[in-house]
């Protein structure tokens, strides 16, 4: 009982990194209609933003490892991250966007290829040693839980879920809440109708790659904190399961990519945890499959009605 | 104030290689409406998705106010005082009524402004009113057409384009919906350009109509004269 709600927790953990990636692919499909295969690699992006620029930012805090520090890494990581995804859409899909999907679809492809191995060839292709932007620790728990209290829950974790939901919060407040959100949910439901209604397409879809990539740089930090080496091909793994955990939730879908990231975790720490630790990315990859066959909306997604 | 606040001239629009438009000149008089008739494929939603900018032309001019528009995007089209309608209506079907409502005045930032421009459309479509948290996929096809011209009307506009209001309506509503379409160029003094397959009904509201054919002006002139004609009897008016 104990040992698996402890793998319980480790996955809730992992599916929080998982979401935060997946909602990227999602919203881009969502107004674009096309996977940004290249989604992964600025999640590792945002590994290497904040391995680069936390050394300066935590001696403005004193030195060592703080939270507010952490805090300010984290947002720069994100800033960083959105100019980048901002700079994809403009240079390598919006000069596409007359063209059919699967040539961009190739270019998204391409777009990963260079910044995996440009990653390597600027960062060097060794792992590097994630500096400590917070002192990361288990947390101990009160002697009277009793047997809980032999459960091992880390301050990254508890941080990595915390800034998730605070994530998921303000996007969730920017999708449905504004009007920016507003022209974003138009612009997926019919592109002509929303540039009709004065919508700036380009402004909007600007918009849609600053979120989901700032969001895919968070990722990259709250995983750094966990797991503290980091490689350019971090994002590959990573990026492919996180496109999984959006296929299940239902591409298109906010929610659903969220859904779907925190079961893909949860899948994952169980599979390492009770079967085999060799099974769980095919099994992750066989839940793609399995999903395509059988539900290809995805848990939440509407099936796609044809258009009269 | 130009006593043609849209006037197109020389207009050539292609796909790819097929001419749709062969320089099409035609004008809607300030405060007027102008009907398009003609068959199926003559160009005459080519035209309005031409005005609105969402197809480029190959040539000509389209001049709003003496402002040509070739060349601006759709947003700013919009922004200059230009609603369009589109064919198969467009509603954004998972937004609810009032969202459809609010993306119609995206250009107006000014809370007083949408309110009112709220009160005005829910004045002339009552149903809207009554429904406006549903989702826009969840009304009539009437409703729906209703609700598409309501956001066109929330932007405020001088003109409205409006392709084939009576398309896949039962005919019921499709008469409410002309009585309307005659109010608000009466009432809100707009002016409107009217694409409509059941050139009957247009002819009898319009001021001014152009028959279309093959991407071409083949007549213009009043609607009682084109009624009279025996062409456009035989090939519009079903004898």
């Amino acid at each position: 009982m104990i040992e698996f709600l402890q793998q319980l927790i480790n996955g809730v953990a992992q599916g929080a990194i998982y979401a935060l990636i997946a909602i990227g692919y999602t919203m881009v499909f969502g107004v674009l209609r096309f996977i940004n295969f290249a989604h992964g690699d600025v999640y590792m992006l945002g590994a290497f933003a904040g391995f680069y620029t936390a050394p300066g930012i935590l001696k403005i805090f004193g030195g060592g490892p703080s939270y507010a520090g952490a805090a300010a890494v984290l947002l720069t990581a994100m800033v960083i991250c959105a100019g980048i995804g901002v700079l994809i859409e403009r240079i390598c899909y919006r000069p596409l966007r007359e063209h059919p999907r699967l040539t961009v679809l190739i270019t998204a492809i391409g777009v990963s290829l260079l910044l995996g191995s440009g990653g390597q060839y600027v960062f060097g292709a060794d792992p590097k040693a994630f500096p400590e932007i917070i002192a990361d620790a288990a947390i101990e728990l009160p002697t009277s839980w009793g047997s809980f209290s032999t459960l091992t829950i880390t301050i990254g974790q508890v941080l990595v879920v915390g800034c998730t939901l605070v994530l998921l919060f303000v996007l969730k407040t920017v999708v449905l809440h504004t009007k920016t959100g507003l022209a974003m949910r138009a612009l997926s439901l019919n592109p002509t109708a929303a540039s009709l209604m004065g919508v700036n397409l380009d402004a909007i879809l600007s918009f849609t790659f600053a979120i989901g990539s700032a969001m895919a740089g968070a990722a990259g930090v709250l995983t750094s904190i966990q797991q503290p080496s980091i490689d350019p091909l971090m994002g590959v793994s990573a990026g492919l399961k996180a496109f999984v955990a959006a296929v299940l939730g239902g591409i298109g879908n906010i929610p659903g990519a969220a859904l779907g990231g925190l079961l893909i975790g949860l899948l994952e720490t169980l599979v390492v945890g009770y079967v085999n630790p060799t099974y769980r990315d095919p099994l992750v990859f066989a839940v793609l499959i399995l999903v395509l066959l059988f539900r290809p909306s995805g848990l939440l997604g509407k099936p796609e009605r044809e258009k009269v | 104030m130009s006593a043609r606040i849209l006037d197109i001239r020389n207009l050539s629009v292609s796909y790819g290689a097929i001419r749709a438009l062969h320089g099409i000149s035609l004008h809607i008089p300030t405060g007027r409406i102008v009907t398009l008739v003609g068959a199926n494929g003559a160009g005459k939603s080519t035209i309005l998705r031409t005005i609105s900018g969402i197809l480029k032309p190959t040539s000509g001019q389209i001049l709003f106010r003496d402002q040509n528009l070739v060349g601006l995007p759709p947003h700013k089209i919009v922004a200059l005082g230009i609603a369009h309608a589109p064919e198969g209506r467009m509603i954004f079907s998972n937004l609810t009524v009032l969202e459809n409502l609010r993306m119609g005045a995206y250009r107006r930032t000014c809370k007083k402004e949408l309110a009112a421009g709220l009160d005005q459309v829910f004045g002339l479509f009552p149903r809207l009113a009554e429904r406006s948290r549903q989702e826009g996929g969840t009304l009539s096809g009437g409703e729906q057409q209703m609700l598409a011209i309501a956001r066109a009307l929330m932007s405020r506009p001088d003109c409205l384009l409006l392709d084939e209001p009576s398309l896949g309506i039962a005919p019921i509503l499709v008469r409410t919906i002309f009585e309307k379409i005659v109010e608000i160029n009466r009432e809100l003094g707009l002016s409107i350009l009217l694409v409509e397959q059941n050139a009957n009904l247009a002819l009898g509201i319009s001021h001014h109509a152009y028959v279309l054919e093959t991407g071409r002006v083949s007549l213009e002139g009043a609607p009682a004269t084109l009624r009279e004609n025996p062409a456009v009897r035989a090939a519009y008016l079903g004898g």
